[in-house]
């Protein structure tokens, strides 16, 4: 265990040098002057200087990127181009917000897809499976932002059902003020008792966080499906038969465990790919999430804040490949003894 | 009563038959072995005793402790596996859920059954001992435990269920030299002692020969040769059998 | 003969296929239509002139109608025949993204898969940092500090997409290059490359078609999402992202400008997806359904 997670961390760490370098090559393809950007058209020679100075341009590309690194690990991110704050600092405020939309989808994706899934494997070939192919198809086919607007003008601005946007009503400010913690909202709201700040989160969270979990709900119910018949094929299972389990039985009982193995690995792939995915449907709700942030960013040309955003991203992804790959031991004990 | 009768078993797939046993009968405390070599159909025959193949047509006539495999509702189906035919398989780890320690899984099927409580903590503790098991195993997951440790597992199984007879599916082949006499003693002890019937399934004439009171030799998906196995051993009439029979170079004599 | 057979081998596949699954047949299908919109655009949309930067300010968004089959956008436009247009610029990024994707992909897979060693090292590890960013998050920072255009699009997401197909070739060459028969050809001095053309590379097609075709949908969609975000195509180019993103707020009154260039997207990538995923079902023998 110890030498597999010895491994497993150096592999990480030079995945984690790799996208360090990677992000540096992109913000260095910038066509521009990132000085002219940040002290403004107008600015003195002496400001630009003094801004060159400040980003370290005059220096050779490999003593850049060892101040790169330096700055990274000791925390600095650079400079938001457009809010004037360290990127630090802005993503620390704007990432909580995509971890709650991200975080609620990824829960709603499992709770949905993992039944869904369990339904085509236990009637596979016949209607049900068909259904859900062409349903967890769709899930995955249809354009995010699209049916974020679509969902939207159905659903809260026609049906009225939900909130239109935002993370929570803005009234609430003044009435019931919110004691920041961890800056997810829902959990500083739930552990401060702040009912109407909660009830109210909950409500603007449904919309965008079903939408993003689209995506994932349809990845997670064909690989339940598959991973269900995998198991449902082996020998354990037609033990389980013959010990006098029903198929239902045999799928939720036996097989459902050593199957959630690929699915959690799916998990944290698509992971990082739905906080991207999130970027878009933020846009839409006006989730002051990441996705905002780099909107604002994009439009811009903010280049160290989407360096940052881009580095905080990856990270994640290699993060979450990480714990799940030391967490299959809790599920599947054999990974353990590996 | 005849615990398992088979009449003109045929089983197809893609149209071509790939295993047919005319007759077999498998009485309390007896044990019947079918043998050949892989692909000669005598695996398929058994799960089709059980009602466990789904995806061949079968047809023909089989009872298993008075259940009609063929014409049962499924819920009799259930209530007859383990309870009363139990299964051994051939690869005694693989047969167990990765993620189930042993006394869940005991736990699991006895509630199946309708045994729980006390009762179902005496028949685990009884069966466990019956086999020859260290009651400690039952806290492990199979990766835990040996080869042989998991078979006899699957054969306390079938004994806690109240098994009254055990279709065994080369229950060695997967096993050491010294643990398959291990287990080997325990089905023997288990028919003598307990009267539970035993239908085997094996390419190893050294352990039919052994346990075995009645024989069928099969081949390409047909029964050759079935007969007493000291018959069988002593005269065979088939030419395939005694090409069987002729490649062990030593058939031990059966220990009484 | 065993190229010949190698050859129609996928064909001949992709007819058991229809007759298999009804869904891949129907994906394959639906493709071909889009394939044929694209291409026919300006002889069969209804107002070719539509597709590119006329305006008719008099019959601004004009509900679904004999006239307009899909309604009119914001400047009097027909959505239909924008729809059609823009299936070309869709279809244009997709092969154009899938091919340099491909065979940069391709090429250095078969270099790792073959020669091992440092080489495959080197290369996989790269392909892992390329992996950790989501296609969508690498080809975004992309699009912005490159000029927005289809061209950035394409640039964006093909660098993010040759990973893929790197892992894919050079486990095909690895296996490949254990197998008896591949020593003993080198061993009789047969150069490398020739080894690669005549036993890689026709091994490689198989599952590469296959990742083609289920990576076709996700580069449909990130490039349509690029173009949502305004790094893609911009006006007077017909192309659904785009589409979406002029009419979004006029979703509520005008439905039809945003519901038809986004369902041209999820038809798109949903035959694309069940396309690929019927292709892998039959093609893919360890994962052929038992």
């Amino acid at each position: 265990m110890a030498r597999y997670l010895a491994r497993r961390l150096g592999q990480a760490a030079l995945v984690v040098a790799g996208v360090i370098a990677l992000t540096f090559v992109v913000t260095r393809l910038v066509p521009g002057d990132p000085a002219v950007a940040y002290a403004g058209p107008k600015a003195s020679p002496a400001e630009l200087a003094a801004a060159r100075a400040r980003f370290g341009l005059d220096d050779s590309v490999p003593a850049q990127l060892l101040a790169y690194v330096r700055d990274l690990l000791s925390g600095d991110w650079g400079t938001s181009l457009h809010t004037r704050r360290p990127v630090a600092l802005d993503l620390a405020t704007a990432f909580p917000a995509s971890l709650e939309l991200v975080g609620a989808a990824l829960l709603a994706a499992v709770v949905i897809g993992v039944p869904v899934g369990g339904l085509a494997a236990r009637h596979r070939g016949r209607g049900p499976d068909l259904g859900v192919r062409v349903c967890s198809v769709l899930a995955v086919s249809v354009p995010v932002f699209w049916l974020a607007l679509a969902v939207q003008t159905v659903f809260a601005s026609n049906l009225g059902w939900f909130p239109v946007a935002g993370e929570y009503d803005n009234a609430l400010d003044a009435t019931s003020p919110l004691h920041v913690y961890t800056n997810i909202t829902v959990v500083d709201a739930a552990i401060t008792g702040n009912w109407p700040m909660l009830t109210s989160t909950l409500s603007h969270l449904v919309l965008p966080a079903l939408v993003v979990a689209a995506y994932p709900a349809g990845l997670i119910a064909q690989m339940t499906r598959a991973a269900l018949i995998e198991e449902a094929g082996h020998d354990h299972a037609r033990m389980a038969r013959a010990l006098g389990f029903g198929e239902t039985a045999v799928l939720t009982r036996f097989a459902l465990r050593p199957a959630l193995n690929p699915v959690l690995s799916l998990i944290a792939l698509v992971f990082a790919y739905s906080v991207v995915n999130g970027f878009l449907v933020e846009a839409v709700f006006n989730w002051p999430g990441l996705g905002r942030y780099a909107a604002d960013s994009i439009r811009s040309l903010d280049t160290p804040a989407i360096a940052g955003v881009t580095l905080l991203v990856a990270l994640l992804y290699v993060l979450a490949n990480l714990v799940v790959d030391l967490f299959q031991g809790v599920i599947d004990p054999r990974a353990r003894a590996r | 009563m005849t615990l398992v009768k088979v009449r003109d078993l045929v089983v197809r797939a893609g149209g071509r038959v790939i295993s047919s046993v005319p007759v077999l009968d498998v009485e309390p405390g007896r044990c019947v072995a079918i043998v050949g070599e892989s692909g000669s159909g005598k695996t398929t025959a058994l799960m089709a005793t059980l009602g466990l193949l789904d995806t061949a047509e079968v047809t023909g006539e089989i009872g298993v402790c008075g259940v009609d495999v063929a014409t049962a509702s499924p819920r009799r189906l259930r209530e007859m596996r383990g309870a009363r035919a139990a299964l051994v398989m051939q690869s005694p780890r693989a047969a167990l859920t990765p993620t189930m320690r042993l006394g869940t899984l005991m736990r699991r099927a006895l509630a199946r059954h309708g045994v729980t409580g006390r009762e179902a903590a005496r028949r685990a503790e009884d069966a466990v001992a019956a086999v020859l098991l260290d009651p400690a195993l039952l806290a492990r997951y199979p990766h835990e435990v040996s080869g042989g440790q998991a078979q006899r597992f699957a054969i306390a199984l079938a004994i806690a269920l109240g098994a009254e007879v055990i279709l065994a599916d080369e229950p060695t082949s997967a096993l050491d030299v010294t643990v398959q006499a291990e287990v080997v003693g325990v089905l023997r002890r288990l028919r003598d002692e307990r009267g539970l019937a035993l239908l085997l399934v094996s390419h190893d004439l050294a352990l039919v020969s052994s346990v075995a009171d009645h024989v069928l030799v099969m081949r390409d998906g047909a029964v050759v040769e079935s007969g007493p196995a000291a018959e069988v051993f002593a005269r065979p009439r088939d030419p395939y059998t005694r090409e069987l029979i002729a490649a062990v170079p030593e058939l031990p004599e059966a220990t009484p | 003969m065993t190229t010949l057979a190698l050859r129609r081998t996928p064909l001949r596949r992709l007819g058991d296929l229809a007759r298999a699954d009804v869904l891949a047949a129907v994906g394959l299908v639906v493709l071909v239509l889009i394939v044929l919109a694209a291409l026919l655009a300006p002889w069969i949309a209804p107002y070719p002139d539509d597709g590119g930067a006329a305006t008719h300010p008099a019959e601004a968004l004009l509900p679904p109608g004999g006239d307009h089959w899909f309604g009119t956008d914001q400047v009097g436009r027909d959505v239909l025949s924008r729809v059609l247009f823009g299936a070309r610029t869709s279809l244009f990024i997709a092969a154009a993204v899938l091919v340099v994707a491909a065979v940069a992909g391709v090429a250095l897979g078969v270099v790792a898969g073959y020669a091992g060693g440092w080489a495959r090292d080197v290369i996989m590890r790269i392909t892992d940092v390329f992996l950790a960013f989501p296609a969508l998050l690498l080809s975004l920072a992309l699009a912005v500090v490159l000029q927005p255009s289809v061209t950035t699009v394409v640039v964006a997401i093909a660098v993010t997409w040759w990973p893929w197909y790197a892992r894919l070739t050079a486990s095909v060459a690895a296996s490949v290059g254990r197998r008896g028969y591949i020593d003993a050809a080198r061993c009789l001095g047969v150069p490398a490359p020739l080894i690669i053309v005549r036993h890689v590379l026709p091994n490689s097609l198989t599952p590469v078609l296959v990742q083609l075709s289920l990576d076709g949908g996700g580069v449909i969609l990130t490039a349509a999402a690029l173009s949502y975000l305004g790094l893609g195509a911009h006006e007077p180019t017909a192309e659904w992202g785009l589409m979406v993103e002029q009419g979004q707020t006029l979703f509520t009154t005008d439905w039809w400008v945003v519901t038809f260039p986004g369902l041209a997207i999820l038809v798109t990538a949903f035959a694309f997806n069940v396309l690929g995923e019927g292709l892998r079902a039959s093609l893919d023998p360890h994962r052929r359904p038992r």
